[in-house]
């Protein structure tokens, strides 16, 4: 039986769920055992090559190339896990949700905020080649379909691991207590 | 046009009030800086400055011994009470589901046209504010607006046109058009009839025991005619039993239900039948003060309801040793609320007329027990008590015959909505829902709401169902809904934004489920939802049974009646082939970033 | 007074009359999860958490007193699901970005959502507009954390005090008021902190304080809300 294949990413997030993910230690022996990766920044494979059970999810969409990212890995994987507060509910990033407008953010950031310096021509990055930034920064499930979701920030090594060990075994999930938190 | 926006202007900390706001001390005096009546300081303030600027709020405060922040608790709790200015002209126009029938849209559009600002603000000049208001009792006669205190009813966009250019050029409201409120009295039954002579009705009671005249109520069978029901006489009984310094009367008139006016033609066609019941509740229990506690709406009433008041005072049925009665003294005043569809929850009115927030209050222990200023306290509904009176001349036994065995006597039911004869029928108890189309000439319909949003929408097939305690129990109103009507959108959202907007907030179920129901219906709508959306709504029934109060268990009832009822509507908006639609829309969520970094946005590829 | 028997999830109790049916349980080692209660400030019973069933009706735990023979059920996965439901409400409708709250792991609601084992609310978030404010020299009002549960209003030095804090609005839009003035003038540490306890999130924070417990040993970070009633286990 060929082993399960896991891809991952990080959208608007800060990679460390990421760096989570490589704190279970000398259990990543294990894991390669388990699982094959595909696209990660993990073995650094920038395409999909093939169809994978599970997506691991970091960030949430700020921007245009997030949402794409995220549809890609809908359509490449069987199940998509939202890892983290940043893909669970926008995180960190989604502080600008609840005060000021995306074009606040910007004038702030690029024209107004003391820290600017030498962009005398008041440009406010507009090349094409850049993703377009969102309104606002969205929960993963609020753009494609989710099927688990696993919160912490980051998540902790041990909550990441047990949920992975469950999914590719097909054990139920037995997450204790103390790796469950939001922080 | 989005004027659902904002209703309430907004409340904000800059004194921006160009009142001078110098006359409060004889305001305060009025209600003796006593902080309990801090309604009715708020009222007049409000009535006089046009708003509750900063200033004023200071001055309240340091009159009545609270802070700041304890006078605007109660000040931002009401609709009807500002902190910034309103307007020289105060324009209420109601947006009701009826309202919204009888072509609300189009006036609201001519007011704004005319007035030259948007539902929400005041005009540049200050003189005309456009706010927008839950039902004000006028569904027979919509669509209509309060202005300054006064009803205009039947809106056409030329009577709009002529009432702005009143308003601009400072015609005395009196005279702006000749619009009246009409009774609309249709059918009458046995309350609404002309056959009883009040003073006896009084002067009878007085010649018996007060524990006789609770046990002939409790022998008419009387119950609650506000919607739940409770026997009237168990609730006297209660109330007299209990101990206290002294005893409350209270008239629950704070009639909020959207559809329902049939109070507001009782106050103004057969208010003595009303102080009759009061007074002689007032005898029954024990008390010596009666309070009819007035929806802010019916503010136009005040002075007719005095004139009342003061004939009756002359004609020795209040006052002093009423009806000859020596030693029964017993004197009624009204007390106005200030714009909230909760107050009419026995306790939340109890709240208010201390001058607090209107916030249902934990039970037990009972109002009967401690009630108004920790007192016991009798709350009953306008009608209930039109009831004490005629049971009090024409006996129990009589009453007893009208209606049906566990429904005793009779109802007002307000009829409004799609039908040719809206307005106010008295029918005994048992009529069916078609008896009442029959009469109100009602044709094509879809569904009825009956009670109100907290009732029940029904379809056809109930239509034979008996107006009863026992069967299809409502507080007295039945909105007729037609076939040409999109019942999700047009009623059904109308009804949920209702409870979202008079939710007091404290229960957390009701203050935050609401909005995800009409998060989620509004999904439906736009048709994205998925089964699964349907089952979640039907779920959350049950945390709504977990709030405090009436309101809170339901404010789901317009979704969840009409998934139960009309299940069809839903069923043929969803998208039967997936269990996940997003919503989210990539050209939406680039537009402003984009236009602010300026470049177009590159949507290809996706 | 003669005591009472109240039979609470099929156990009968003997109870002084008129305690409240959730001191009653928790004297007995019966956890009833709880938010806008706390001990010394009078119930209100407005968070709901505390729903029982009560002589076949859901009541308030907090607020219905106990009288002789009365049936509680405090567990049933009906009233779990009601509370679990209430508490994604909450996450749902402020702005509760726990990684970056000074209360986190010393939360309350947090730790309702830890015992519920709540990963994601079935909610989609709202993303309410809310403020944050800073005016006051001891303490600081964190709007997008407040969850309204009045304690901060009902905790008042004496019943007939001015207020420090009230409600202002009403329905989805309320929010907690206070009056700078009244706090800028009595407030010193002690208050500042006495008020940071009394909140049960992070909506009121004492200033030049926090993150001070390190994570690992934060309240709630070993063991659940409530298993100090139901094991004993000091949190």
């Amino acid at each position: 039986m060929s082993k399960p294949i896991v891809a991952t990413t990080s959208l608007a997030g800060c990679f460390g769920c990421h760096m989570s993910l490589l704190d279970i230690d000398e259990r990543i022996l294990d894991l390669i055992e388990l699982v094959e990766f595909n696209k990660s920044p993990i073995d650094d494979i920038k395409t999909f090559t093939k169809q994978c059970d599970i997506g691991i999810i970091e960030g949430g969409c700020c921007n245009s190339e997030n949402v794409h990212v995220l549809k890609e890995f809908r359509k490449n994987c069987k199940i998509l896990i939202s890892v983290g507060e940043c893909a669970i509910m926008g995180g960190l990033p989604a502080m600008r949700n609840n005060n000021a407008s995306i074009s606040e953010c910007l004038e702030e950031a690029y024209l107004n905020c003391v820290s600017v310096q030498a962009n005398d021509e008041k440009i406010i990055p507009n090349d094409e080649e850049l993703p377009m930034i969102l309104d606002r920064v969205y929960p993963c499930h609020e753009i494609v379909k989710i099927d688990y979701f696993l919160p912490g920030c980051a998540p902790r090594a041990d909550l990441i691991w047990n949920a992975l060990v469950a999914l590719v075994t097909g054990n139920e999930m037995d997450l204790p207590y103390e790796v469950v938190k939001f922080d | 046009m989005d004027n659902k926006q904002s209703r309430n202007p907004e409340f904000s900390n800059n004194d921006n009030c160009t009142c001078e706001c110098n006359d409060l001390d004889a305001i305060l005096a009025k209600y003796n800086n006593d902080p309990t009546r801090l309604m009715d300081i708020l009222i007049d303030v409000q009535m006089q400055c046009g708003c509750v600027s900063e200033k004023a709020v200071k001055v309240i405060a340091k009159a009545i011994n609270y802070s700041s922040v304890d006078v605007v608790q109660t000040l931002s709790f009401y609709h009807f009470f500002s902190q910034t200015p309103t307007g020289k002209y105060t324009v209420y126009l109601n947006d009701s589901v009826v309202a919204e029938m009888m072509g609300r849209d189009e006036i609201a559009k001519t007011f704004e046209e005319e007035a030259g600002c948007k539902f929400g603000s005041v005009s540049e000049d200050g003189r005309i504010g456009l706010f927008n208001t839950s039902c004000i009792g006028m569904n027979d006669q919509e669509p209509s607006a309060i202005i300054n205190q006064r009803v205009f009813t039947k809106l056409t966009t030329e009577k709009v046109k002529k009432i702005v250019r009143g308003m601009k050029n400072d015609y005395d409201t009196e005279d702006l058009i000749g619009t009246e409120v009409q009774s609309n009295i249709l059918k009458q039954g046995p309350i609404l009839t002309k056959d009883s002579n009040l003073g006896e009705a009084i002067k009878k009671a007085v010649t018996m025991s007060p524990e006789d005249v609770i046990e002939e109520i409790k022998q008419s069978n009387l119950r609650g005619r506000g919607g739940a029901g409770f026997p009237t006489a168990m609730k006297w009984r209660f109330c007299r039993n209990a101990e206290g310094e002294k005893h409350y009367v209270f008239c629950n008139a704070d009639e909020g239900e959207p559809g329902t006016f049939k109070d507001r033609v009782i106050l103004t066609d057969r208010p003595q039948l009303l102080f009759a019941g009061m007074t002689i509740a007032g005898y029954a229990i024990g008390s010596d003060e009666g309070i009819l506690y007035l929806r802010y709406e019916y503010k136009y009433m005040e002075k007719f309801l005095e004139e009342v008041l003061s004939k009756l005072r002359e004609e020795g049925l209040l006052g002093k040793d009423v009806a000859g009665e020596k030693g029964f003294n017993f004197d009624i005043r009204i007390q106005f609320g200030g714009g909230a569809y909760i107050c009419g929850e026995e306790s939340a009115l109890l709240e208010s007329a201390e001058g607090k927030r209107g916030e249902p209050r934990d039970r037990p222990p009972f109002p009967v027990v401690k009630g108004y200023l920790q007192q016991p306290t009798a709350v009953n509904n306008v009608e209930t008590l039109c009831a004490v009176a005629k049971i009090m001349h024409k006996g129990a036994k009589w009453y007893r015959s009208l209606g049906t065995l566990e429904s005793t006597g009779s109802k007002l039911i307000s009829v409004s909505g799609d039908c040719e004869k809206p307005g106010v029928y008295e029918v005994e108890w048992g009529f069916t829902v078609n008896d009442i189309l029959e009469l109100v000439g009602a044709k094509n319909v879809q569904a009825v709401q009956v009670g109100g949003p907290s009732g029940n929408c029904i379809a056809s097939n109930e239509f034979n169902r008996k107006l009863a305690y026992e069967d299809l129990s409502t507080g007295g109103s039945l909105i007729v809904i037609g076939n040409e009507r999109d019942l999700l959108k047009d009623i059904v959202l109308n009804f949920t934004e209702f409870f979202i907007e008079e939710s007091c907030g404290s229960c957390v179920p009701c203050r935050a489920m609401t909005v995800q129901y009409k998060n989620k219906l509004e999904k439906i709508i736009r048709g994205n939802g998925v089964a699964d959306d349907i089952d979640q709504m039907l779920q959350w029934e049950n945390v709504m049974k977990s709030n405090r109060c009436g309101l809170g268990h339901t404010a789901a009832n317009p979704i969840i009646s009409t998934i139960k009822n009309f299940r069809e509507l839903y069923d043929a908006k969803i998208n039967e082939d997936t269990d996940f639609v997003s919503e989210f829309d990539l050209e939406a969520a680039v537009a402003e970033s984009c236009k602010t970094a300026g470049r177009v946005p590159n949507l290809g590829g996706e | 007074m003669s005591k009472i028997l109240i039979n609470i999830n099929g156990k009968d109790y003997s109870a002084e009359p008129g305690k409240m049916v959730l001191d009653i349980a928790k004297e007995n080692g019966i956890y009833i999860p709880t938010l806008c209660h706390y001990e010394g400030i009078k119930p209100q019973g407005s968070c709901r958490i505390c729903t029982c069933k009560i002589d076949g009706r859901n009541m308030t735990a907090c607020t219905t007193p106990a009288s002789h023979r009365m049936v509680v059920e405090t567990n049933t996965e009906e009233l779990e699901k009601i509370r679990s439901t209430i508490v994604e409400l909450l996450f749902a409708e402020g702005n509760h970005f726990c990684p970056a709250c000074e209360r986190s792991g010393n939360c309350e609601l947090q730790a309702l959502a830890y015992r519920y084992k709540m990963m994601v609310p079935q909610f989609p978030y709202i993303f309410p507009s809310k403020d944050l404010d800073a005016e006051n020299p001891k303490i600081l009002i964190d709007h997008n954390r407040c969850i309204l549960c009045k304690r901060c209003i009902r905790r008042k030095k004496e019943p007939d005090n001015p207020s420090w804090f009230v409600f202002k609005g009403r329905g989805h839009t309320t929010q907690i008021n206070v009056d700078h003035e009244l706090i800028d003038k009595e407030f010193n540490d002690e208050l500042a902190q006495k008020a940071m306890d009394t909140c049960p999130v992070g909506a009121i924070i004492r200033k030049e304080k926090g993150f001070d417990v390190p994570i690992g040993e934060r309240k709630y970070d070993k063991n659940p809300i409530g298993s100090d009633i139901e094991k004993g286990v000091t949190l």
